[in-house]
């Protein structure tokens, strides 16, 4: 009844065209950006915002980049995390070396990864399926060696390169809060430009490699140029998360944290979020950063009845459980719920 | 020389021991189109299992604790495609492949909580000599296991070609709906399948168990088998084989004579090199099925 | 108003159409909708909140432990020993009639979990007045962090060497040893073992010259840290030393041991490695036919869950440690007689006096001195982190008190001072039976003058880079107890 579509008519292209035509949405939506740009930095403790919105905000826009790679283009990609890596100490160097202001060296951080996307997208050009997802493990280890062995990328004997201080036209940025903001304009930005993205004239062609790839070829679709988009586009993502992740949480760049179980991680997001779609990326990403925290807490409360091998122990097996138990009760992950709950406020309070 | 044909003969042993592992994962998607992410933790678990059996809880003679280690696959065997196979019978390949990842980290979990996180050695008595073959050296452990992963492969080949079981589980993994309407018991077929995996975990288990100790770190192997299965084609046994012993040997032989020039340590990704070279020329691997699409 | 209804009427047949495809799917899935709507929201508030306060006054310590995971075997010694001393103090009248209390928090060996845990503990009223990070990532993430703070991070026998500056570190511990001491003393053993009397340094080169070393080392940045040293050393002893480095996860070393035993043919072999890849190297050797008392291993390379699984191969091998083994000491007794005896122990009994254990014992024990040293000077009460911080720069375990404790040869003296957060630095060695690790009683004093000026190096390199002041510590005075 509140929830429709009917009566809500349209005069313009733009507004035919809108993300969110019904009222209702618009205003849920408005309503989360006022949450995530006033509510929570006002009441939320520094450690709500620096450990479980700035981690959860980061590997969203990581999972958009991949969720364009795999869910919209259909190029499965285990790799995601050494992008990240990338995309890290670009930033760092641009910043912390050559003095670039902050902004734009995160930007860098993203180009250069997305740079180096592109050449371990090449093999998309000719291998398809698990052969590829497999493939793109090759860029996960050869990325991490590279960066090991790089002195001169990776920063010395110690293998970690602190972030400098973060400073923004002159302003310092040492707060959580503050770096709550920066994190999370990003994601705003960045997340608008995906959502248009997808919708536009690439999102189309991608969903058409994915569905039949040799028909896209067909109708005219330039394959090798749209995968290498999609290559780019998602290892940009990528690198600007692992950037922000690094200077806003982390406070150091260090390639241990960028290794192939958090690629894999990433997929998980994904899969239980839902392929091919833009919410499905922040449930996803809220599921896996919320998750082994709740576990951790929880478990702290048995502290002394259960052994502590079986409550680390714990952690592992509620979350392979978790993910089973998803997949069977919906296997297109939790934006299809979501959709699923939308459809039928649709039609409420009417049975039917 | 004598060297070079040393790190060549020792790279093909190690290679039968990454091919055991591809098999595992091989079988699984050659009979239910499932890519299996669980199998180092399942190989993990077998060991686990097996020296629970062994020295931990129980002190079973030899025979007997292989042959319950099995009947504790067979279980999992059958929770996996019972339970977490059959609501995802006709999805997508990658939300099976999901499952198994789930099904990975329980299998890590449980496995951990029953037994412990300590590393356990494991001894069977495999001879683990080494001696000199024209000056070349070799271990008597890696021959042994050679000789198990040949009699596993021609076992499989004739399973699979020659009887009627293996012919279904092939009908099964072509379209799962097809051949449920045939007539093919398909959760049956893939219980069967899964058994199989099991065993071959076991005796990969066993076989890096016995090298590494009985660990958590046992599951990464399954990084290792990785490029050997897209090499050799995902669902196909024989290459399993002929592309571990490419894998083992190529990356012997890169680490001992390139890696001293780039700064060593090139192992880990070697493999995937050669992949992407063999892809490149094949896209299904060097046996892989084919997927002929048409317009 | 006809369109209108036109309109309304084609929505709902759209509608309509659409429902009875989905039918009755819809009312389970939206119910397991709702369901996983309010977990999410549940985990959110939980998450969210900070844990409540205890009553009485506790000293609180957080454990920031690693029971699973590839490490789990060392993290769950480290842990457990830590804890049971801990209950034994708790048993025995605590500090000076505090309790201890602690909670642990699992970070897996993650430097986001370890990064999180810390964020979370610290928010602890009472503060912790000390964290213990574990692992040498997480150390590196907490250093900035524990400066920031104020609470003092004590990481022994790992971590960032160069934090032994005091002047510059002043909220990080890293005594007995750390990583560079230890190496130089590794090159003493090897010379010892060649024949060098162990007395003059000068003479070192004599024993040292043309002798092979490799250097075997996991490609990570732990395994790389020693590299530049041994480098170094070789130049100035005449040694010659090869690096082949192993890439993670280490299961398989066949190349590496081909090259070493059968090319390259070193008499020594250096273990660097951590996890199943200081294992690996074991079984490798006696492959090769490389002798095992030919190895020698860092001390994180040095406990039973390393050599256990090698069987029979590791029978030999060397390897250093800062701190005794076994349970042959009065302090181990009473943890198995009180706390085992009152089955309140947190690790399986056959842990107990495993390398890990014992070093998890001496992190509680350090720890345990220097609150009582703190509760001397500021009064016997539940310490806060500046006075932790104090103590700890003053703490002096001599010989007497260690026997005091029932901890001889388990732990070794340890004297710090606002410069030196090392204090005491010598490395013992020791060697597995084939059952246990027996300690060869060689106690090596590492080249102290050389460390500390490359630790004084890089302490103020690092401090320019971050702009930390270098402290005057003219007005330290030790503490008479």
């Amino acid at each position: 009844m509140f929830y429709r579509e009917c009566g809500v008519y349209k005069d313009t292209y733009a507004g035919d065209m809108a993300i969110f035509p019904i009222p209702l949405d618009r205003y849920g939506f408005t309503v989360m950006l006022i949450l995530a740009f006033v509510a929570i930095p006002l009441w939320a403790s520094d450690y709500f915002i620096s450990n479980i919105m700035i981690p959860f905000y980061c590997f969203s826009l990581s999972v958009i980049g991949l969720n364009i790679l795999a869910g919209y283009a259909g190029q499965i990609s285990i790799g995601h995390a050494a992008f990240m890596a990338v995309g890290a100490y670009s930033a760092l160097i641009l910043y912390g070396r050559f003095g670039i202001p902050l902004l734009p060296s995160i930007l860098g951080g993203g180009i250069v990864s997305g740079f180096v996307g592109i050449v371990f997208g090449l093999p998309s050009l000719r291998i398809k399926g698990f052969y590829l997802a497999i493939a793109t493990l090759a860029s996960q280890f050869i990325i991490q060696w590279v960066i090991v062995h790089w002195q001169w990328f990776s920063g010395g004997v110690f293998g970690t390169v602190e972030t400098p201080d973060m400073h923004i036209f002159g302003w310092l940025l040492d707060t959580p809060v503050e770096k709550y903001y920066l994190a999370l304009g990003w994601l705003i930005l960045l997340t608008v430009c995906a959502k248009n993205l997808v919708r536009g004239q690439l999102g189309r062609n991608w969903q058409a490699i994915r569905d039949v790839d040799y028909a896209a070829e067909i109708i005219g679709i330039n394959l090798y140029r749209d995968k290498l988009i999609a290559f780019a586009v998602a290892t940009f993502y990528a690198g600007i998360a692992g950037a922000l992740i690094t200077f806003c949480y982390y406070g150091a760049a260090n390639i241990e944290e960028f290794h192939v179980m958090v690629s894999f991680a990433l997929i998980g997001m994904i899969i239980i979020g839902g392929m091919g779609t833009i919410l499905g990326s922040f449930l996803g990403a809220g599921f896996f950063v919320l998750l082994p925290l709740f576990i951790n807490r929880f478990m702290g409360i048995f502290m002394e009845v259960v052994p502590s091998e079986i409550r680390s122990n714990i952690e592992s097996i509620i979350f392979g459980g978790l993910i089973v138990f998803f997949l069977i009760v919906e296997p297109y992950g939790m934006a299809r719920l979501w959709h699923t709950i939308k459809d039928k406020l649709r039609l409420w309070p009417f049975p039917y | 020389m004598i060297f070079f044909f040393e790190v060549f003969i020792t790279g093909l042993m190690v290679g039968i021991m990454y091919s055991l592992v591809a098999l595992g994962f091989a079988l699984i998607f050659k009979a239910s189109d499932v890519f299996n992410m669980a199998q180092g933790a399942m190989s993990l678990f077998a060991g686990l299992a097996l020296v629970g059996f062994l020295y931990q809880y129980m002190h079973l003679p030899l025979w007997l604790s292989l042959l319950c280690t099995m009947g504790v696959m067979t279980i999992w065997a059958y929770v996996i495609v019972y339970v977490i196979l059959r609501p995802l019978v006709a999805r997508p390949p990658l939300m099976l492949f999901m499952a198994t990842f789930g099904v990975m980290y329980l299998m890590e979990g449980i496995g951990q909580s029953i037994y412990g996180t300590q590393a356990k050695g494991l001894n069977l008595g495999i001879p683990d000599q080494s001696f000199e073959v024209a000056g070349i050296l070799m271990s008597s452990f890696d021959l042994t296991f050679a000789g198990v992963a040949a009699v596993l492969v021609i076992g499989l080949v004739i399973f699979f070609q020659k009887t009627r079981t293996g012919r279904a589980l092939r009908a099964v993994s072509d379209d799962h709906e097809a051949a449920l309407s045939v007539g093919i018991p398909l959760l049956k077929a893939w219980v069967v399948t899964w058994v199989i995996a099991g065993i071959v975990a076991v005796v990969a288990g066993v076989a890096w168990g016995t090298r590494l100790g009985v660990q958590f770190s046992l599951g990464y192997i399954a990084f290792k088998a990785l490029p050997v299965l897209i090499i050799g084609g995902i669902d196909s046994i024989p290459g399993a084989i002929i592309a571990g012993l490419m894998v083992g040997a190529g990356e012997n032989l890169a680490e001992v004579f390139i890696g001293p020039y780039v700064g060593g340590g090139i192992q880990t990704f070697f493999p995937y090199l050669i992949a992407l070279l063999v892809l490149y020329f094949k896209p299904y691997g060097l046996f892989g099925k084919e997927i002929i699409e048409r317009v | 108003m006809a369109f209108s209804l036109l309109t309304l009427d084609t929505c709902i047949y759209q509608s309509t159409i659409n429902h009875k495809k989905e039918g009755m799917k819809m009312g389970r899935k939206s119910l397991a909708g709702v369901l996983s709507l309010v977990l999410m929201v549940i985990l959110l508030v939980i998450t969210g909140q900070v844990l409540a306060a205890e009553e009485s006054p506790k000293q609180y310590i957080p454990m920031l432990s690693y029971w699973s995971g590839p490490f789990a075997a060392g993290g769950s010694g480290l842990a457990g020993g830590q804890e049971d001393f801990m209950q034994l103090m708790n048993m025995e009248g605590g500090i000076n009639g505090i309790m201890y209390e602690w909670e642990e928090c699992e970070t897996g060996y993650n430097v986001a979990r370890g990064i999180e845990c810390y964020e979370r503990v610290k928010t602890h009223d009472p503060k912790p007045c000390v964290v213990h990070p574990y692992a040498t990532g997480i150390c590196y993430a907490l250093l900035p962090k524990g400066i920031d703070d104020e609470i003092p991070i004590v990481f022994e026998g790992y971590g960032r060497a160069d934090a032994a500056d005091g002047r510059y570190f002043k909220w990080a511990f890293n005594f007995p040893t750390h990583y560079w001491s230890q190496n130089t003393a590794k090159i003493k053993f090897i010379a010892m073992k060649q024949g060098w009397d162990g007395k003059n340094t000068a003479e070192i080169g004599k024993f040292l010259k043309g002798v092979k070393i490799a250097n075997l080392y996991i490609d990570l940045p732990y395994g790389q840290e020693t590299k530049p040293i041994l480098d170094d050393l070789s130049k100035t002893y005449g040694f010659i030393v090869r690096h082949f480095p192993v890439s993670w996860p280490g299961i398989d070393q066949k190349a590496q041991w081909m090259d070493i035993a059968r090319r390259y043919k070193p008499d020594w072999v250096i273990n660097r490695n951590w996890g199943v890849s200081c294992t690996v190297p074991l079984k490798e050797a006696a492959r090769m036919g490389f002798p095992a008392d030919k190895i020698l291993g860092v001390w994180w390379c040095g406990s039973e869950e390393d050599v256990l699984p090698a069987g029979p191969a590791a029978k030999g091998y060397y390897a250093t440690n800062f701190h005794g083994v076994g349970k042959d000491f009065p302090l181990i007794q009473r943890i198995v007689d009180k706390v085992y005896g009152a089955m309140k122990g947190n690790i399986s009994f056959t842990r107990v006096g495993t390398v890990f254990y014992n070093r998890g014992v001496m992190y509680g024990i350090h720890m345990h001195e220097a609150l009582l040293t703190a509760q001397k000077k500021f009064g016997v009460k539940v310490i806060t982190p500046e006075e932790m911080r104090w103590a700890l720069e003053h703490l002096d375990i001599t010989k007497e008190r260690i026997k005091e404790i029932g901890a001889e040869g388990l732990i070794q003296p340890v004297r710090t001072t606002c410069e030196d957060h090392e204090g005491g630095g010598n490395v013992f060695v020791q060697q597995w039976d084939g059952e246990k690790w027996v300690a060869t009683g060689y106690v090596i004093e590492p080249m102290k003058e050389y460390v500390r000026n490359m630790v004084e190096e890089s302490a103020a390199k690092y401090a320019g880079e971050k702009g930390l002041e270098k402290r005057d510590c003219s007005d330290w005075k030790p503490f008479k107890q």
